[in-house]
């Protein structure tokens, strides 16, 4: 069996792959893209460490936590496309009529 | 499930079903008026306000005050927050009536947003399990993201919604990922059962490393420095009842949940986190403080003072004591009740779609709304802290608390904090009342005036008579004052 260890350093990788993603990138839908790594690398936190304890807990969880994220695409994309409607882009750079 | 298990959320089922009804009521075809929408989502906050007392009468005869595997709790922490919350959002409801009717967005989906972000809220109220609580906390976020850019023609809203949606997605996936670690480490996801784990650990990075990262994700969601970047634009291009919802019920909502996991979940754990809470703590009352002098522009201005807000709460719940427990809960009423009262006197000098918002605008109203600008004055003075009003009763509670666990140095700085923060409460009333020239143009409506009444009632009340006020905090923050007590006794 692989040990939980590898799992958790994968899924650690992919949360930082996702900080950084969101940190760097300035389209709109690639933020979006890596929050949605964030998430799923918790994902496989939480199924890597029910597979250790032989836990349902964790499996729904993480059923939740994906239904959470559809809807959170849902509202976000809808966001994205009003603010296109008035900017003709999604740089969030390019949003700057309130200092940050 | 039994009968018992459905009247500990009947509240919030009652109020998703209506919540839901109002979403589909145009689409239906059920050929009502915009005006209607109000005095539907009122009667449905009313009933479901009376939900919540018959149910909870019912509960405390029952052996245990926790239902669904231990999910799902009716205590009175949880009542005072779902009663406190279905009060504002009320209050919000009254307050957005006219802005929504000079708009040509649809009312009826606008409220049963709010009635879902409620939903959102009195869930986290209950939540004694970190799944059920971060759904309540996702449920509110989501409404909360779209309430913002809910005026979608207006650049500032959709921009505002823009940041805060990034923002908060980022926050959450942060959180969760604290939530996943201290899973890892104690195996559960109830809080009970985690804090009994806590008290057998001695060191673990893992768990460090979870917890602070939960409490980046709740310091988001309080607007704590260094995690309220967020705040001051979000209020800005909000509309303004949202900017005021976001300001109080959102913001108790995160409180109810930060004192709920820290002070049963994380209990035993307390030494390595309380110095960090402290710097945030600290660091939020300076910055917010001190940043809120120098803005010109009213909703900033409050996005300032609320950063500043969320670091006198944090006085209370590092403090780990029932004085701090119950000092959070006269607080959270307290600020909520002096917040939506100013944002009503902000809408009561809204002229156009944004209007209403500089400080300058303030400029002679004692002329034209005398009662009002007095009012504004007492509100103000609540958020100071000064003794007449309910607002020095928090304080008294949060910065005791502080000093009884140790923290002389943090109340020291709350106190100067709160002398810097009457400079800019005053350059209001100095624009109100000692600017000649201009006259305030207001619109005065019935609801805006019960609004401002109900809030300088309570805040007049509870500054002069606080007796019922803490007794009312000190019974309903002992359940889990008390349940933190046993397991400290038991884990030590």
């Amino acid at each position: 069996m692989i040990p939980t260890q590898w799992f958790l350093i994968l899924s650690a990788i992919l949360f930082a792959i996702g900080v950084c993603g969101v940190l760097t990138r300035k389209n709109g839908i690639t933020i979006f893209m890596a929050i949605e790594l964030m998430v799923n690398a918790v994902n496989l936190t939480f199924l890597a460490y029910a597979r250790q304890f032989h836990q349902l807990h964790g499996l729904i969880f993480v059923f939740f936590v994906m239904a959470i994220a559809a809807a959170e695409a849902a509202v976000g994309l809808a966001i994205f496309i009003s603010l296109f409607h008035h900017r003709e882009t999604i740089d969030v750079d390019e949003a700057n009529l309130m200092r940050w | 499930m039994t009968w018992n298990d459905v009247v500990f959320m009947l509240p919030e089922i009652i109020l998703s079903i209506g919540a839901s009804l109002l979403l589909i009521a145009p689409v239906i075809g059920w050929r009502l008026k915009e005006a209607s929408a109000k005095w539907a989502i009122l009667i449905l906050l009313a009933i479901t306000a009376l939900s919540v007392v018959i149910c909870s009468n019912v509960v405390e005869g029952l052996p245990q005050t926790v239902s669904y595997s231990a999910m799902f709790a009716l205590d009175g922490f949880a009542i005072f927050f779902k009663l406190l919350f279905i009060t504002a959002i009320a209050m919000i409801v009254l307050l957005s009536d006219d802005f929504l009717r000079e708009s040509r967005y649809s009312a009826w989906e606008y409220y049963s947003l709010l009635g879902f972000a409620l939903i959102g809220m009195m869930f986290m109220a209950s939540g004694v399990h970190l799944a059920s609580i971060y759904i309540g906390l996702e449920l509110m976020s989501l409404s909360s993201y779209i309430l913002t850019g809910f005026f979608k023609n207006e650049q500032k809203s959709t921009e505002a919604a823009m940041k805060y949606f990034v923002l908060g997605t980022v926050s959450s996936g942060i959180l969760l990922y604290g939530i996943s670690l201290i899973y890892g480490v104690t195996g559960s996801l109830n809080l009970l059962t985690i804090a009994k784990a806590m008290s057998t650990i001695i060191t673990n990075d893992a768990l460090m490393f979870g917890i602070m990262l939960l409490g980046a994700g709740l310091c988001f969601k309080i607007a704590a420095v260094p995690f309220h970047v967020w705040t001051p634009d979000v209020y800005e291009g909000a509309p303004t009842p949202i900017a005021a919802f976001l300001s109080t019920a959102s913001k108790g909502a995160a409180v109810a949940i930060f004192a709920r996991i820290f002070y049963v979940g994380l209990h035993d754990f307390q030494l390595d986190w309380s110095n960090i809470l402290a710097t945030i703590s600290a660091l939020s009352m300076i910055l917010g403080n001190l940043a809120a002098l120098t803005q010109d522009n009213v909703k900033r201005m409050l996005a300032y003072s609320s950063i500043g807000h969320a670091g006198y709460v944090l006085l209370g719940i590092l403090s780990l004591n029932a004085m701090g427990l119950r000092g959070v809960l006269i607080y959270t009423l307290v600020y909520v009740f002096a917040n939506l009262g100013i944002w009503a006197t902000v809408l009561m000098l809204r002229r156009h779609e944004y209007a209403g918002e500089r400080v300058d605008d303030f400029e002679g109203l004692h002329k034209r709304a005398p009662f009002w600008a007095f009012a504004m004055i007492i509100f103000l003075l609540s958020l100071g802290g000064i003794p007449p009003t309910a607002g020095f009763i928090g304080k008294y509670f949060l910065f005791a608390a502080a000093i009884q666990s140790g923290f002389g140095w943090l109340a020291i700085i709350a106190v100067l904090m709160s002398a810097v923060s009457m400079f800019f409460y005053f350059r209001i009333v100095v624009a109100m009342y000692l600017r000649e020239g201009r006259e305030a143009e207001v619109a005065i409506t019935p609801a805006l005036k019960l609004v401002a009444g109900v809030c300088l009632a309570v805040t007049l009340i509870f500054g002069i008579l606080p007796a019922p006020l803490i007794n009312q905090a000190t019974e309903s923050s002992s359940w889990v004052a008390a349940r933190a007590a046993i397991l400290t006794h038991a884990g030590r």
